[in-house]
């Protein structure tokens, strides 16, 4: 008799079984924060590269990090987007998602993109197919082999490419071009992908001054629609677009604020700033 | 003008050569059938069936480049166990040509294949059921070599096992298959291997006709798998493919589930290299555990280098130059080949990093070079 009801119950009309749910519960951010970064240890080998950190970043804002080598910028990222696991503490994605239990394609669906300290776009590729294969769309095998661009997704990597400034490369292989301009190729594989939050390692590294101003403009105007966390070691750039910043040192954060407040803290000026001051 | 950039892009992509291809391939299969069948012996342009054998082979054994082309020149998975796909396709296809033998047996027996009989065997064992029937030994050319590139996939990509690692494995599963079908009780017939072919879906083997038929088959599947293989390859699944290859973690970041891509094209390269196995087969007559030789293996990888990897058709033509060149010196000079193959491969890897199909293109950077040094002389003169 119970056998049959259960089964009566597991067949109910009105319910859909639980693993036909979709996932998607899109981002909860009805505290304006959408990450949530708590108590996260990581050590390799006896080194702790991140040690008790807390950050939280709000909701649409800009925030730069900033710390000296082996602060632990580049493992903080890791761990935000999958690549590396930590020892201790909480990741969160808005209220209710937890990225320490996704993989990292897992993570770049949820809509958390990331550009790296090196260019790495792919050489082999045109400008236009690194474009298009980072667009939010389905990425499953099947969808991908059957894939066709819509009109949309044209116009948006036509955008993108104005945006970058490599519209006349757009056929061009991505191994060709200039080193700032992989850069920047490499900002627009992100701006296709309409990501939720742009984890951004050293944008400025090896770009001239002109080049600068123009990611340092790009940047700022990416805020507010998207949450952008940049980590850079040019002050002047972080000065240029910084709104918060956040010094870490030693896997720790030091201080928080703004430019100005953090440039007078005493323990940032003791570690890091202390030396061009 | 951008579709007019659009078109010398597409011209210029890798592997895009498919019309000439098939046009090339299929006109010269018609020419050598009907100049096999229509002409008289005695004529001067007749192509013997001897040829139209060792052609068929050729084809089969092209078709095995292209499988480990889609894996390596597209995927970078360096497969050194593509044989054991080829020999398991193989197997099953020889397997039904045994069961049609039937009675025509040295030991007359209806039920079992001679080496049965011989090791006192008296019933069937459960995995030679159904192999029978054509359409159900065809179903197993397939599914077993897939099944076992999937488990195999399964296991080695998702725990993220690549480079030199990974084609030890692939080697190693080569090597284990090959024990283990050398034993006489694992029901394959084992050292002698599955032979004494009479019949294929009831035409006599030996007949020019079947013959025939068999290499037009080969090259018609040969077409089929390279036009599906490219209309993948050009998919955006293709470039999400060679992505993998060029930055694995890069493509991880970018959404895409690294390991899955790889383990169904490895499905999709072990389903062309069992293919042609199952055609290998019926043409050369037999089927033993020395295909599963991880020679053989690393053979395959030496044609597709020589052709030219990433390509395609860089891999056909490498497997057709090699093996003309080893049918020719095999009969001058037998033990000479492989001291031939190893030196065709280091010349190769030194001189000619994208094969003999990247020669044209090496040859034109390097005039290209001597002009331009040539214009610097003139101007510091």
């Amino acid at each position: 008799m119970t056998a049959l009801d259960n089964a009566r119950e597991l067949m109910r009309p009105d319910r859909v079984w639980p693993f036909l749910i979709p996932p998607a519960a899109p981002v909860d951010v009805s505290h304006q924060v959408l990450l949530y970064v708590e108590g996260l240890s990581v050590s390799f080998d006896g080194f702790k590269a991140l040690n008790d950190l807390n950050l939280y970043i709000n909701d649409g804002e800009l925030r730069c990090l900033i710390g000296a080598n082996g602060a632990g910028k580049t493992t903080l990222m890791d761990v935000i987007t999958g690549k590396t696991r930590c020892d201790q503490g909480s990741v969160y994605f808005g209220q209710t998602i937890n990225l320490l239990e996704k993989s990292e394609p897992e993570i770049a669906q949820l809509g958390i993109g990331r550009k790296f300290q090196k260019p790495t776009v792919f050489e082999a590729h045109t400008v236009f197919d690194n474009l298009e294969m980072s667009l939010k769309t389905a990425k499953g095998i099947w969808q991908t082999l059957m894939a066709r661009l819509a009109p949309r997704e044209l116009d948006l990597i036509d955008r993108v490419l104005e945006t970058i400034g490599l519209k006349d490369q757009r056929f061009m292989r991505a191994g060709a071009l200039s080193h700032g301009q992989k850069q920047w190729l490499e900002i627009g594989m992100l701006l296709v992908a309409e990501p939720r939050l742009l984890l951004i390692d050293e944008p400025v590294a090896g770009m001239t001054a002109e080049e600068t101003e123009k990611t340092a403009e790009l940047l700022t105007s990416l805020a507010g629609e998207h949450t952008v966390v940049v980590v850079e070691h040019d002050m002047e750039f972080v000065r240029s677009i910084a709104r918060t910043v956040t010094v870490l040192h030693q896997g720790t954060v030091l201080a928080e604020g703004t430019m100005e407040q953090v440039q007078n803290n005493r323990d940032v000026i003791e570690v890091y700033l202390g030396e061009d001051a | 003008m951008n579709w007019l950039t659009q078109l010398f892009a597409a011209g210029r992509t890798p592997g895009n050569r498919v019309l000439p291809f098939v046009i090339v391939l299929l006109g010269v299969t018609t020419l050598a059938s009907m100049a096999n069948l229509m002409l008289p012996e005695s004529s001067p342009l007749h192509v013997s069936t001897y040829t139209i054998t060792l052609l068929g082979k050729y084809l089969s054994y092209a078709m095995l480049a292209l499988a480990v082309d889609v894996i390596w020149g597209y995927c970078g998975i360096l497969s050194l166990g593509h044989g054991a796909f080829f020999a398991l396709g193989g197997y099953a296809m020889g397997m039904y040509l045994m069961r049609q033998i039937g009675d025509r047996g040295v030991y007359g027996n209806p039920d079992l294949p001679d080496f049965m009989v011989f090791l006192n065997w008296d019933s069937l064992p459960w995995y030679w059921m159904g192999m029978d029937q054509f359409w159900f030994a065809m179903l197993m050319v397939l599914a077993v070599p897939g099944l076992l590139a999937f488990v195999f996939g399964w296991l080695a990509f998702r725990s993220r096992v690549t480079g030199v690692y990974l084609s030890i494995m692939t080697q190693a599963l080569t090597y284990a298959l090959m024990l283990a079908f050398f034993r006489n009780e694992m029901g394959f017939g084992g050292n002698n291997g599955l032979t004494d072919f009479k019949e294929i879906l009831g035409f006599d083997l030996q007949s020019d006709t079947t013959r025939v038929a068999l290499f037009v088959t080969t090259a018609l599947v040969l077409c089929a798998v390279y036009v599906i293989s490219h209309l993948i390859l050009k998919s955006r699944m293709g470039k999400v493919i060679v992505a993998i290859r060029d930055g694995e973690a890069r493509a991880r970041f970018l959404g895409y589930r690294t390991d899955r891509y790889k383990i169904w094209l490895f499905v999709f390269s072990a389903l062309i290299a069992a293919m042609a196995g199952a055609l290998y087969v019926p043409q050369v007559g037999i089927i033993n555990p020395g295909e599963f030789s991880p020679l053989n293996s690393i053979e395959v990888v030496v044609w597709v280098a020589v052709g030219g990897r990433g390509t395609l058709y860089g891999a056909v033509i490498g497997a057709l130059l090699v093996n003309y060149a080893k049918t020719r010196f095999t009969a001058i000079m037998p033990e000479g080949w492989l001291f031939a193959l190893g030196a065709l491969f280091v010349l190769v890897t030194l001189y000619l990093p994208k094969g003999l199909v990247g020669l044209r293109g090496q040859l034109a950077a390097r005039s290209n070079n001597k002009a331009g040094k040539a214009v610097k002389q003139e101007v510091h003169s």
